[in-house]
């Protein structure tokens, strides 16, 4: 028997009241990181148009699905703790109780491959980010095409919300036209210059949109002509630091879901130990209270354990059982060469007896 | 002879009297809860003027805030101890410790109520005083946004600009506030160039004016880049009209939009202070009907007043009258034993 305890009448009254305590607890627990995982879902969906694959929502569904699980999960354990101290409606709940462990291990993993899973997709979240943000910046000028009308919008909200500016840094807007053809007066001069300085055509400047101001710095915002330190006075384009916000988008967002995603961490991490103690203290009432019913004297002492035997003959144990029902499956040609076999046995007895006598 | 008429009677049984105290105590409960709602109501909006007493000069008054706070402790407590009075009143010997108690703690729910209507009523009134000082505040805070090296004042800028952005609105009635004053500091100003002496030249006392607003004026819903400079210029941007360009930068004043903010909020919260008066006012009748457990099993009388209205107020009358008497007499004692 592996860490067997002793258990009393009494001893055995105050786990069940225990157990029962601490399975409403889990299901408290199991609320919450639903709850927490229905948040995580909902702040990555409102970022939606700047992500280009969903492969990070494994984490949020994932949260959800455990939650829900655990919610069902403990709330059996707690009706059949209420129901281990009556002799007469405990047993029914013998075959569940399996099932019940099984499950319960299933959780505990999906768990952990949730925490292990949010470090790991860090690199696949900042990819599906740059392709995102690459595409917002080249259709924030989009705003007459249907479909893309409100890339612009959303590109400048999200810049003035999380304090960034471009991709990667504000240069990145020095390589798109991200004013619309509309507002273009192509009769000028200097629009003209522009489009015939580069191939594709396109109007670019040294400028970026009014949503990348800092408004932390101490003068008011310059936005175009940022590399000519001439156009602007006292204005030196190398040393200025505050006159926008020099982080990249692409940072701000991967930094934000992280930070949301590695606070949940110790919460998914407690409900992991708060399940495990679920599930050691429901197999000690379960043989206790087993124990307790064979004897004789049933609010005498018994045993309570983890497992029968030790663990390599319990695995050796489930090895064989788990064989034997595969050999089920397989029965009657078994069967057949058997009978066969043993028919040619014995046939090969009869003619191997009479000899000897002749 | 002037008959004891109580003023609406009911009769009630023991059962009757049990199910009340158990509804009491459940109504008592709910008040607390709402005692705690409005006492966080209250941390809420003293936190939310203390955000924005930049935009109002430091000046808003705390009265509501601390009022709400302080009504909300005592709805508390004095719900409480009503809960734990109706707990006890159907064992007569814990009863017995709490009746010499009841008279003083009606008195103090009388008072407290009208406290709680003082309160509704001044979160009605005191928008005015938010409006005004916000008019005020915001005008010296677009005065003060260019003073970024001024100690005390550096900080201005970027609150004004946070506000406008979140608030969504320009200057304080409308964004033609910024073309009245320098919002540039000269540190940034070229004074030798032509452009800006023309400019400081233009006006009485040499400030430079612009007809541009800061970007934080900016709306991202607008199809076109942000237009901030030469705002009234139709000619100095390629297909702009300034008559019809809605778009372009916020049209709501500030003082309008952090108006209807702060007075949404305290709205809400004056309806709750009223909903609770109306709560607590429901609770008095029940607690006359508590006074008799001497006899529990057999029926007794419930009532609102002991005597009816008028006799009630005259007793009243008769009391404080024989209060200002006694001291007369003391006074007029005193006066006899000094002579």
């Amino acid at each position: 028997m592996l860490l067997k305890i002793k258990f009393s009448q009494q001893r055995r009254v105050h786990l069940a009241q225990g157990l029962w305590l601490l399975s409403w607890m889990a299901v408290m627990w199991g609320v919450i990181i639903f709850c927490l995982g229905v948040y995580l879902k909902t702040e990555l969906l409102r970022r939606a148009e700047v992500m280009d694959n969903t492969e990070i929502h494994v984490v949020p569904n994932i949260l959800m699905m455990v939650g829900l699980a655990s919610i069902g999960t403990n709330w059996v354990a707690s009706r059949a703790c209420q129901d281990s101290l009556d002799a007469t409606r405990f047993p029914r709940w013998k075959v569940f109780l399996l099932a019940w462990f099984a499950v319960a291990a299933v959780l505990c993993c999906l768990l952990i491959a949730v925490v292990v899973l949010s470090y790991a997709l860090q690199g696949s979240l900042e990819e599906s980010l740059k392709v995102g943000l690459r595409n917002g910046i080249r259709f924030y000028k989009d705003t007459d095409v249907p479909g893309r009308c409100f890339q612009k919008e959303t590109i400048d909200r999200l810049q003035m919300e999380f304090r960034c500016c471009g991709n990667s840094n504000f240069k990145d807007w020095f390589e798109v036209q991200w004013v619309n053809n509309r507002y273009l007066d192509f009769t000028s001069k200097d629009v003209k210059d522009r489009i015939r300085s580069n191939v594709d055509g396109r109007y670019l400047l040294d400028g970026v949109p009014f949503s990348c101001c800092n408004p932390a710095s101490p003068r008011p915002c310059l936005q175009l002509q940022l590399t000519d330190n001439s156009a602007h006075y006292n204005y030196e384009y190398q040393s200025e630091e505050l006159n926008l916000y020099s982080r990249g988008c692409r940072q701000a967002l991967t930094d934000y879901f992280m930070e949301l995603m590695n606070s949940t961490g110790p919460g998914v991490l407690s409900v992991v130990l708060i399940q495990l103690s679920v599930c050691l203290s429901l197999r000690y009432l379960q043989t206790a209270v087993e124990g307790a019913m064979a004897l004789e004297d049933p609010e005498g002492d018994s045993e309570g354990y983890l497992l029968e035997k030790g663990v390599k003959e319990t695995i050796e144990d489930l090895k064989a059982n788990a064989l034997k029902m595969l050999k089920f499956g397989q029965v009657d040609p078994n069967a057949a060469e058997g009978s066969s076999e043993a028919a040619d046995a014995e046939k090969a007895e009869k003619t191997a007896s009479p000899t000897p006598a002749s | 002879m002037i008959v004891k008429m109580p003023f609406m009677p009911v009769k009630f049984n023991l059962q009757k009297r049990v199910k009340l105290a158990q509804g009491l105590w459940m109504i008592y409960w709910l008040s607390v809860i709402v005692g705690i709602l409005i006492f966080s109501l209250g941390i809420f909006f003293k936190i939310e003027l203390r955000k924005r007493s930049e935009m109002m000069d430091s000046n808003e008054s705390h009265l509501v805030p601390n009022l709400l706070i302080l009504v909300g402790l005592m709805a508390c407590g004095l719900n409480a101890f009503g809960g734990k009075v109706c707990h006890d009143s159907l064992d007569p010997m814990k009863f017995a410790k709490w009746k010499p108690m009841l008279r003083s703690y009606l008195l103090l729910c009388c008072g407290f109520n009208g406290l709680l209507l003082l309160t509704a009523v001044l979160c009605f009134l005191m928008q005015f005083a938010v409006y005004l000082t916000l008019a005020e505040g915001l005008k010296n805070s677009i005065k003060f946004y260019k003073d970024t090296d001024t100690p005390g004042r550096c900080f201005m800028k970027r609150t004004l600009d946070m506000t406008q952005i979140e608030f969504r609105c320009c200057g304080n009635n409308n964004f033609r506030d910024w073309f009245e004053v320098q919002w540039i500091s000269n540190r940034y100003l070229d004074m030798s160039n032509d452009l800006v002496k023309d400019r400081v030249l233009s006006n009485v006392e040499g400030k430079y004016l612009m007809d541009s607003v800061p970007f934080s004026c900016c709306n991202p819903g607008s199809p076109r880049p942000c237009i901030q400079h030469h705002l009234t210029n139709n000619s100095a941007h390629y297909d702009y009209d300034h008559r019809i360009e809605e778009l372009n930068i916020w049209t709501r004043g500030c003082r309008e939009a952090l108006f209807s903010y702060f007075s949404s909020m305290m709205n809400s919260i004056g309806m709750l202070i009223l909903a609770t008066i109306i709560l607590e006012v429901r609770l008095h009748p029940q607690h006359t009907t508590m006074e008799d457990p001497e006899n529990p099993e057999c029926e007794s009388d419930g009532w609102l007043l002991e005597k009816g209205v008028k006799e009630t107020f005259g007793e009243l009358f008769s009391k404080m009258k024989i209060l200002g008497k006694k001291n007369q007499v003391d006074e007029g004692g005193d006066a006899e034993a000094t002579t």
